[in-house]
């Protein structure tokens, strides 16, 4: 038990590390930004409470925003994130639903499962943070285009992350 | 209570999401110069709205008093105007009392009682000898001239409209001072017809008819139509119909004229009759 809560820490403290000095100051043409820390709720376990995910969420979110100085940006996004996460979950269970030590990865479900997963949550993400940073639909398809572009590298980053790091 | 906790547990997840996404959000307008801009823009504008709609609101149920403030404004520049012009009669002497320049001195008055459906039309005024009204005074409207002062009672007075059959005024065509004799013919309550002009005078449809100035009553030069329709009369005459530019339908606030130089003009004239 506390190995799980060290391990979700170090990954915690890991993933924005790489967000904060690799992942921001890649940025193709200046358009695409792709933002893989959003992994850390993606990766929580599935016995999480859903109230926790939400507290998670809004810690990561703000953590990010400490680092981007954007308050409020970030934490928008994630919290959502992690306020659909359950639902998400529930809404591509398999047929006999999550079985006991297993974790949202690769691994235990497969490729598929995995991506539905990552596209739905990423995608939603991607869409609040950027639509918050907009903060208006008058340039709707440029913003629309800024998420979608992003959205497939993010989510790119996140699949490859599971056949690299975090395999297991 | 207990329904509440209840209540609390049961949608608890709904509730910190709720929470937690409120915060966010306003992290992000208090923090972010650019997202608390459009918000403050936003706001203005909803504000700016309902400020525009009280505003034009009150602006409507204020339209009597503002149509009386001016009513009132208009009658002191037109002072004014009479204060600086005084004709010729600059060519002459220049003495810098404005009480000795000014001829003409107008108030306003507001239209209490109107008929143009009879053969002789009168209108009452609010304003009567307290106001300083005498009779034979002229009475003229934005538009143009209206009728003269008849009788005055302490605080009404009667006016001869213009559109009364024993009615004449003084008037002439702007653009060539032929003079002639107007009168209203008992018909149609925006023509009336101009008599007395000689047949060799040339006139066309929408010249400009403008009181003379002859009668002591109305200053030279107030509107009063258009020529509508014009035909040569039993001999040397044009019967010339004007459409008359004040639309007494409407008649609301008036200027009622007295002549300052009046009394002094007819002992003059009287004096010069009797020689």
């Amino acid at each position: 038990m506390i190995n799980l809560w060290l391990r979700n820490i170090g990954r915690f403290i890991f993933l924005v590390l790489l967000q904060v000095l690799i992942l921001d100051n890649i940025q193709i043409s200046g358009f695409i930004n792709p933002y893989m820390y959003v992994l850390f709720i993606l990766l929580m376990p599935f016995q999480t409470p859903k109230w926790l995910v939400l507290i998670v969420g809004f810690i990561l979110g703000l953590t990010m925003d400490l680092f981007h100085h954007t308050p409020g940006m970030h934490t928008s996004a994630t919290v959502f994130m992690a306020f659909l996460r359950p639902g998400v979950l529930q809404m591509i269970a398999p047929r006999d639903g999550y079985e006991p030590n297993t974790f949202p990865r690769v691994f235990y479900f497969g490729l598929q499962w995995f991506t539905q997963y990552t596209v739905i949550l990423v995608f939603a993400h991607h869409f609040i943070l950027f639509f918050m940073e907009a903060f208006s639909f008058s340039g709707f398809f440029l913003t629309m285009g800024r998420i979608i572009l992003s959205s497939i590298f993010s989510i790119l980053l996140v699949i490859l992350s599971q056949y690299f790091i975090f395999r297991k | 209570m207990r329904n509440l906790i209840r209540f609390l547990l049961r949608y608890n997840v709904a509730i910190v999401f709720i929470v937690l996404e409120f915060v966010a959000i306003f992290l992000l307008v208090q923090y972010n110069q650019y997202q608390k801009a459009t918000v403050v823009g936003i706001f203005q504008n909803i504000t700016g709205f309902y400020h525009s709609k009280v505003f034009s609101l009150t602006e409507y149920l204020n339209l009597r008093e503002t149509n009386e403030k001016l009513a009132k404004e208009n009658t002191r520049l037109k002072n004014d105007l009479e204060l600086i012009y005084r004709g010729d009669e600059i060519f002459f002497f220049r003495k810098e009392d404005t009480t000795y320049r000014q001829q003409y001195y107008m108030t306003s008055a507001k239209v209490i009682n109107n008929s143009t459906n009879k053969q002789n039309n009168f209108i009452t005024l609010n304003k009567g000898s307290e106001h300083g009204i005498e009779p034979e005074m002229g009475v003229v409207s934005s538009d143009g001239v209206v009728g003269v002062v008849y009788g005055v009672s302490k605080r009404f007075s009667t006016v001869i409209s213009l559109l009364n059959t024993n009615f004449r005024i003084s008037a002439k065509i702007k653009k060539n001072n032929y003079f002639g004799s107007l009168a209203w013919d008992g018909k149609n309550y925006g023509l009336a017809v101009l008599n007395e002009i000689p047949f060799h005078v040339e006139i066309s449809e929408g010249d400009t008819i403008i009181t003379s100035g002859y009668s002591t009553i109305f200053p030279e030069g107030t509107l009063i139509g258009v020529i509508d329709d014009f035909h040569i009369e039993g001999g040397n005459f044009y019967k010339i119909t004007v459409n008359l530019s004040t639309d007494f339908k409407q008649l609301t606030y008036v200027n009622v004229i007295r002549n300052l130089t009046r009394m002094e003009q007819m002992d003059l004239e009287k004096s010069a009759a009797n020689d």
